[in-house]
């Protein structure tokens, strides 16, 4: 347990049943969680080895709700966290005793959607799949696809920026949002875009998407809704070493393909994807990559011709190009599966950090090297196309010390990832968990900056406070 | 009035320091190509990005370029041509639109956020701006964002800086994503269609599953018959393919012809810079977003009340829109239009006179107003930088 919370408002605890009273005026009674026990639900998110009960859930079904609390909030000094779903593994969702969770997950209907305009409205409490859902019967979707995103809201992915596996080519959420409608600390409900592209005067969209949560609490967003492209087919490729696998994904790029999705799983995520998933991956090389291609039957066939022609120099030991849907589930199935299979063996946790592609076998070397030193297993699965590693650090949470010494493996990981001139967080946001790392990718200047353009949305710290900024050296307004 | 063109970012954080210290009001420049867009600002020296000069980082198989403010946009596009790359959002050069002379540089083009006829499928400027370093109100170097294309480190600060229009600091170097050139480019030309039916026909395409990168609609009121362009861009064997299947999908909106190579090239570059409402030149120059299909009302609302003349991009959700400099330049109508439809209109091109006493942003409502006037506190507290060029105030 390294990462410290800081210590409840007294006065506020002080005051519980008060605030209690005030917020059951606001929203109907089932919307108002007191009891102990089914608070318990909310007292962590997916960064479980943290856990804090809350003052209280709200719940609330409308955006007038969500701005009477937070103008309730405001006026009683009251710290509020928003939560989408909770399946934040950066622990972005965590509240602490004096703090109320403001859940909007009840929000999660499809306002309107225009296939024309290609786009949807929608509460914000919806499920990312479900917006794809909602507009797959006219061959549309919503692109950002991350791995939780059958559970995971919009609303968590404005906040996270959140991406996914086929972000090469269709962007991270920010670049698929249009509008929101955000409901400021004071409770002043403000409409940001729309159904049209850009913005005028300061891009404040760009701003509200990835703030965690700290510059106010969205109730609504309009976002872009594609149309699907005609079919897909992936290829496998495996690799006798990390640096011809990246340097095949170097060549591709190079030759002017753009990817869907490239994914990579060295050889531990491959042994334990295939030993869950038997979806054939190969067992005897260091590096595979699933390279995923769109298009007509023909278009992928004629790109996959060209990719494989390219990795030739590269001599991949196996090449699998799918012939059938069953194949492309096949050779998905493991991906997909990958965090799951881990849990099953082990207890890890899993980072987030992103390098510049061409340090791929330096930064994997590293990795190894920095895991092993603690005596722990790590596995790496991720975005090869973008430099978005995930590296699977294995440990035994029976064993004392050994979550701490995992912590701390990953700690030098995104330091390290920093070092290469990446960052410590490609999707999965700061949070807590890598809230006390700031200081190695900022200046205190830049950080200093930043809180200053957050005190415009919350000079008191009351929105997601502890998160994202170090707690030594804040600044107010 | 003194001119800084300061060589490196350290010279420039002092000029910028001093100025804050004796609150001096200073104009930030690129090329000055675009010096006349936005309201006259109000500066009493001019500090010009100009001299900080150079390509920074290229790595064509990481799709990222690096450079400092102050780099012709024109080395920028050599560059990635040279590897078969280019930047993706197509940016505009509006120097005939606007009658100005000089390089554009890249710094400027973050800083306006103007993107051309391919944002609809490859985004604005500021979704392949992935990072930037600016020296703020104090004089301090702030970078955020970085060189790698997923990134949620803190809050994104990139993003405001594009589109401030140098009133949030000067910028010193900026970091894009970069993508491959296409193997060919063609164009589908459909004559003679109306201004609701081409929208229709464009929407119909930006719809389907061909990756449209272009969609525009030039109506025959500019003095040829109207033609409706929409662009594929790929691979041979792909585009073949993709035009195959638009012929078919937009059948109903009559034949249409293929453009490829020159002719078709100069159109795209024509419909980028808003050449076809060039001329004449004494006229004001709207660019108004909104919905796509909202485009065609919107104009025609507007030329109910108003002498103009428009055409369409963004498969019409970007309208621009020339009308008389007399009165507001239309402002009043053009902003209720626009508030019917939804969007915002910018005004482009018009005299100095005119844009010191009409919005040329679109105007904000008052909680936004509030959080961009803090904004600018947070970065520019002395208030130097550009003052009054966004808003009066900014």
């Amino acid at each position: 347990m390294t990462i410290a919370f800081p210590t409840p408002d007294a006065t506020i605890l002080a005051r519980r049943e008060d605030i209690l009273r005030g917020l059951s005026r606001l929203v109907a009674p089932e919307a108002l969680i007191v009891s102990e026990d089914e608070r318990r639900a909310f007292e962590t998110d997916g960064l479980t080895a943290y856990r804090k009960l809350p003052l209280a859930v709200v719940l609330p079904s409308t955006t007038e709700e969500v701005a009477a609390v937070m103008r309730f909030c405001h006026e009683n000094r009251v710290k509020v966290v928003p939560r989408g779903a909770g399946t934040s593994l950066a622990g972005g969702a965590i509240a602490q005793e004096d703090a109320i969770i403001l859940c909007i997950a009840k929000m999660n209907r499809v306002l309107a959607v225009d296939f024309e305009n290609r786009t949807a409205r929608v509460e914000a409490g919806i499920t990312n799949l479900a917006i794809s859902q909602a507009v797959a019967h006219e061959g549309f979707f919503y692109a950002p696809d991350p791995s939780s995103q059958l559970a995971c809201t919009i609303a968590g992915n404005i906040a996270m920026n959140s991406g996914g596996a086929h972000c090469l080519k269709y962007g991270v959420t920010t670049n698929n949002l249009l509008g929101v409608t955000l409901v400021m600390n004071d409770g002043t409900v403000v409409e940001i875009g729309g159904e049209h592209l850009d913005s005028p005067g300061y891009d404040l969209l760009g701003l509200i998407c990835g703030s965690e949560g700290q510059l106010g609490v969205v109730t609504e967003a309009v976002v872009r809704i594609l149309r699907a492209a005609e079919g897909a087919r992936p290829a496998l490729m495996g690799f006798e070493t990390v640096e011809d696998a990246g340097a095949c994904v170097a060549a591709i790029i190079g030759a002017g393909i753009i990817p869907v999705a490239i994914e990579y799983m060295d050889r531990p995520a491959i042994n334990i994807c295939e030993a869950f998933a038997h979806a054939g991956y190969p067992l005897d090389v260091e590096a595979m990559l699933i390279i995923e291609v769109e298009g007509s039957d023909a278009e992928c066939e004629d790109m996959l011709r060209r990719i494989v022609e390219i990795a030739k120099p590269y001599r991949p030991k196996t090449l699998k190009v799918s012939q059938s849907e069953a194949e492309s589930a096949a050779i998905w199935k493991g991906r997909k599966s990958a965090f799951g299979a881990t849990g099953r063996i082990s207890d890890y946790i899993c980072m987030d950090g992103t390098i510049p592609t061409g340090q791929l076998p330096y930064v994997l070397k590293r990795i190894d090297e920095i895991v092993t030193a603690k005596g722990l297993r790590v596995a790496n699965v991720f975005h090869a196309g973008d430099g978005n590693l995930h590296p699977l650090i294995l440990f035994d949470i029976n064993k004392p010390g050994e979550m701490e010494k995992a912590e701390r493996a990953g700690e030098e990981i995104l330091k390290l990832c920093v070092e290469v001139g990446g960052c410590l967080t490609g999707e999965h946001g700061v949070g807590i968990e890598k809230r006390d790392l700031m200081r190695c990718q900022f200046t205190e200047a830049e950080l200093q900056q930043q809180m200053r353009v957050r005190a415009v949305f919350d000079p008191g710290w009351l929105l997601n406070p502890a998160k994202v900024f170090p707690l030594e050296g804040r600044v107010a307004a | 009035m003194t001119a800084y063109r300061p060589g490196i970012e350290a010279e420039a954080c002092a000029v910028i320091a001093d100025a804050a210290a004796r609150g001096t009001p200073l104009c930030i420049a690129g090329g000055g190509t675009k010096a006349e867009i936005g309201r006259p600002a109000q500066g009493e020296a001019t500090l010009s990005a100009a001299g900080l000069d150079g390509i920074t980082l290229y790595e064509p198989a990481e799709l990222v370029i690096a450079a400092r403010a102050g780099t012709p946009l024109a080395e920028i596009e050599r560059t990635l041509a040279e590897k078969n790359q280019r930047l993706p959002f197509e940016p505009p050069d509006h120097r005939a639109l606007l009658g100005s002379a000089g390089e554009p540089t890249i710094g400027a083009v973050a800083a306006a956020n103007l993107s051309g006829p391919r944002r609809i499928q490859a985004g604005a400027v500021r979704d392949s701006l992935i990072g930037v370093r600016l020296v703020n109100g104090r004089g301090e170097v702030v970078r955020s964002g970085g060189r790698v294309m997923k990134n949620v480190t803190g809050l994104d600060l990139v993003k405001l800086m594009a589109g401030s229009w140098g009133t949030l600091g000067l910028i010193t170097e900026v970091t894009f994503k970069v993508l491959p050139e296409a193997e060919r480019v063609a164009t589908l030309l459909l004559p003679g269609l109306d201004d609701a039916r081409a929208i229709e026909a464009l929407c119909a395409a930006v719809a389907s599953p061909f990756e449209v990168t272009g969609a525009a609609h030039l109506p025959v009121a500019l003095g040829q018959e109207a033609r409706t362009l929409i662009r594929i861009e790929g691979f041979s064997f792909s585009v073949d393919y993709r035009l195959g299947e638009l012929r078919r999908l937009l059948r109903r909106f009559g034949a249409a012809e293929v453009l490829e190579g020159a002719v078709a090239d100069a159109l795209w570059c024509a419909v980028r810079d808003a050449m076809p409402l060039a001329e004449p030149r004494d006229k004001v120059l709207w660019r108004i977003s909104t919905a796509p299909k909202r485009g065609p009302a919107l104009a025609l609302s507007i030329a109910q009340r108003l002498e103009a003349r428009w055409f369409y991009d963004w498969s019409g959700g970007l309208v621009w829109l020339a009308t008389e400099p007399s009165g507001d330049a239309g402002a009043a109508v053009v902003r209720a239009a626009v508030k019917q439809a939804g969007g915002h209109a910018t005004l482009i091109r018009a005299p100095a006179e005119v844009r010191a006493a009409v919005e040329v942003f679109e105007p904000l409502p008052e909680p936004l107003m509030r959080v961009t006037r803090d904004i600018k506190a947070a970065f520019d507290p002395a208030r130097i930088f550009n003052p009054g060029r966004m808003y009066a105030g900014i």
